[in-house]
């Protein structure tokens, strides 16, 4: 690796207030982002996350200067984009959407002309191709590749200016299970190698497994971001499950607590408590009135639930969610 | 810059579709440069003594079917028919009725013989179209088939300079389909001297005759870069080689049959001054003259002179000019301005 990375944090990726609307003439207006943010650090593995046409395409696209913003500011690698674009496009490897090539070139011939354009070395083609996987189908047309192989090349075609910030648009679309593992492999690898990757998906086992940190997008505006342990401890509402030793005590615990400033659900067999700091506290407050605890857990919450509570896509039973239906989330 | 260039040049002598629009370019260039190898004979004494046994041959078959029809026609009227209906009257007895030996030209039978100094001229402008329809096919796809199949997306993420890349494209593209044109040009111009010389005539081929091919031969080539560039801008313009190839079909019918139909309904003097085909005549000819026949100018010798409107080179420069800057400045500003989804 020549290149040399920036270590400790360090914004790879800023954006404020970005707005989006496409207009055309038959459909009229679409506000695609809304003043949406975003921070990715140096070194992470980022997750993007958001329902589908809640704006990730969108931002993507518009951070790498194929479409234009209404409004807002965008840096990437500290240039100021699209501006500066030029200077650091070399830098920045991405795939957006479902990727596309020349169906009648081979992936061979595709990475090597892209790597003529971007006078990047020859030999680098044969390096991302057994990175990803093709390098025994290289020599044949795209047009005979399966989803998933395209989207291998296309991994490939943005790894082949061996970026400092690696950009992936939904990268685990067509991809077989071994494929997804295969993919995250690679991520981890690379991140382990310094690069920053930022991956959008809506696939959220996927993320929750590899990122540092995710940004969540609904309606074209940030909900939720941050380390994925801290996404999901505020969204569980730091809440904690307390057992007693004797189940009589629950409704004077309860009383306890509440005085001490806590809120809490009184349940048959426990009792959820929010709005604490410290698990701990529960635990001393409730030995200072004599009344001890047998159990005290964090409510476990995954990804997924956060995601659908934010979006405000969960499923409604004997409804059929339309896209572009979520709830609006003050953030 | 260097590197997007090779890719360029890389890509375009890799596509499909340039290959073989090269391959049927060379092939029906050449297709043509045998027929006339084939076609055209070296006139000599022998040729000419030929055409002339040939004419008088002719004439005496001719006279024979003459006196033969003299004689059945005297027979009939021997025998008291009415001869009116079938036979001339007098039955061809008639002074000058006989076929007469000058009217049986011997040249009329002479081979065809190619006179490169004479018609050289209009082979040029042949070229011309065939090159120009190749370059704008070729254009047409380079660019539009990148666009629509998001190869110039994926490039972009690459170089996002857009008018950079679309600069580079139409050089690569213009300086392409140019080398082309001058390569096949000089074998075109070749092997048509080479039949002058060995199956016709060459003429006196002076400094200026010369000249004068090189001349027609550089607008020639000025007609298939603006062509090859109208195909790239329109193709870019709607990201996709059909949009090229529906403009060009359409400009065609509304052009060349629905104004000329329209106009002529109107009676319109000149018509022809509105059909794009005129314009490219001209720039070809130099000067096209329309005219107008049922205007009526008296001549000094008293004859008819229809009215004349006039075409010049420098008008048809002027209309291939703006229309092709206007496409390309359509594209500029659109490659500039466009969301790229
Ligand atoms: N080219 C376009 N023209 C009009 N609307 C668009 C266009 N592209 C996307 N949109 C709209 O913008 C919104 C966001 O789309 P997108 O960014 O693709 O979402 P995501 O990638 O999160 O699924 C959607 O409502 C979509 O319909
Ligand atoms: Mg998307």
């Amino acid at each position: 690796m020549h290149t040399q990375y920036v270590v400790g944090v360090t914004a790879v990726l800023e954006i404020e207030g970005l707005r989006k609307t496409y207009r055309s003439r038959r459909k009229g207006a679409r506000r695609a982002l809304d003043g949406f943010d975003m921070v990715v650090e140096a070194g992470q593995v980022h997750g993007f996350l958001g329902p589908n046409g809640s704006g990730k395409t969108t931002t993507l696209r518009t951070l790498l200067g194929l479409i234009r913003p209404n409004g807002g500011r965008m840096a990437i690698l500290g240039e100021e984009v699209p501006a500066r674009l030029s200077s650091v496009a070399g830098r920045v490897g991405a795939i957006v959407e479902s990727p596309q090539f020349f169906p009648h070139f081979s992936a061979q011939d595709t990475l090597s002309l892209l790597a003529d354009a971007g006078e990047v070395p020859q030999a680098r083609v044969a390096e991302v191709l057994e990175l990803v996987g093709l390098r025994d189908r290289a020599k044949e047309r795209v047009k005979t590749y399966s989803l998933g192989m395209k989207q291998r090349l296309a991994v490939a075609s943005a790894l082949l200016k061996n970026p400092q910030l690696l950009i992936l648009d939904e990268p685990a679309n067509g991809l077989d299970p071994g494929g997804i593992r295969e993919m995250r492999d690679l991520m981890r690898q690379l991140s382990a190698s310094g690069m920053t990757v930022v991956l959008s998906s809506h696939i959220l086992g996927e993320v929750q497994q590899i990122c540092d940190s995710v940004t969540i997008i609904s309606l074209g505006r940030r909900v939720a971001s941050g380390p994925v342990a801290e996404v999901l401890a505020q969204h569980s509402g730091g809440g904690v499950v307390v057992r007693l030793e004797s189940a009589g005590d629950l409704s004077s615990a309860a009383q306890v607590l509440v005085a001490a400033g806590a809120r809490v659900d009184l349940k048959p067999d426990h009792l959820l408590v929010t709005g604490v700091d410290k698990p701990a506290w529960v635990t001393r407050t409730l030995a200072g009135r004599e009344l001890y605890v047998s159990e005290l857990a964090p409510v476990t919450v995954d990804l997924e639930s956060v995601f659908l509570e934010l979006t405000g896509t969960a499923p409604v039973a004997g409804q059929h969610r339309q896209v572009d239906q979520s709830v609006e989330v003050p953030a | 810059m260097k590197g997007l260039i090779k890719a360029e040049v890389r890509r375009l002598v890799k596509r499909r579709i340039t290959r073989l629009m090269a391959v049927l370019l060379v092939l029906g260039l050449g297709a043509i440069a045998v027929a006339f190898t084939v076609g055209s004979q070296k006139v000599g004494p022998a040729q000419v003594a030929a055409a002339e046994a040939e004419a008088q041959r002719q004439y005496e078959e001719s006279l024979r079917w003459h006196e033969q029809m003299v004689a059945d026609c005297e027979a009939a009227k021997a025998r008291g028919e009415d001869i009116t209906q079938r036979f001339p009257p007098d039955c061809g007895n008639e002074p000058g009725y006989a076929p007469q030996r000058e009217q049986f030209d011997a040249s009329w039978n002479l081979p065809y013989e190619f006179h490169f100094r004479e018609q050289f001229g209009v082979f040029i402008s042949i070229f011309a179209g065939i090159v120009a329809l190749f370059g704008f096919i070729v254009g047409a796809s380079y660019v539009g088939a990148e666009w629509h199949t998001g190869g110039m997306m994926n490039l972009l993420l690459w170089r996002p300079r857009r008018l950079s890349v679309l600069f580079t494209k139409l050089g690569v593209l213009l300086g392409g389909v140019l080398a082309v044109t001058v390569v096949l040009g000089a074998l075109w111009t070749a092997a048509f001297w080479f039949i002058g010389r060995y199956d016709g005539q060459t003429g006196k081929m002076t400094q200026g005759a010369w000249e004068s091919f090189a001349l027609s031969g550089a607008r020639g080539a000025g007609l298939v870069l603006a062509v090859t560039a109208v195909a790239f801008g329109l193709a870019s313009l709607g990201r996709h080689t059909a949009m090229a190839l529906g403009v060009a079909v359409g400009v065609g019918v509304v052009s060349e049959i629905g104004m000329r139909i329209a106009l002529g309904i109107a009676e319109i003097r000149f018509a022809d001054r509105w059909v794009l085909s005129t314009y490219a005549l001209a720039w070809f000819e130099k000067r096209w003259e329309l005219q107008d026949w049922r205007a009526c100018n008296i001549s000094f010798s008293g004859q008819c002179e229809p009215d004349m409107f006039v075409v010049t080179w420098q008008q048809s420069a002027l209309v291939f000019g703006v229309g092709t800057a206007a496409v390309l400045a359509a594209a500029i500003w659109l490659m500039r301005s466009r969301d790229i989804t």
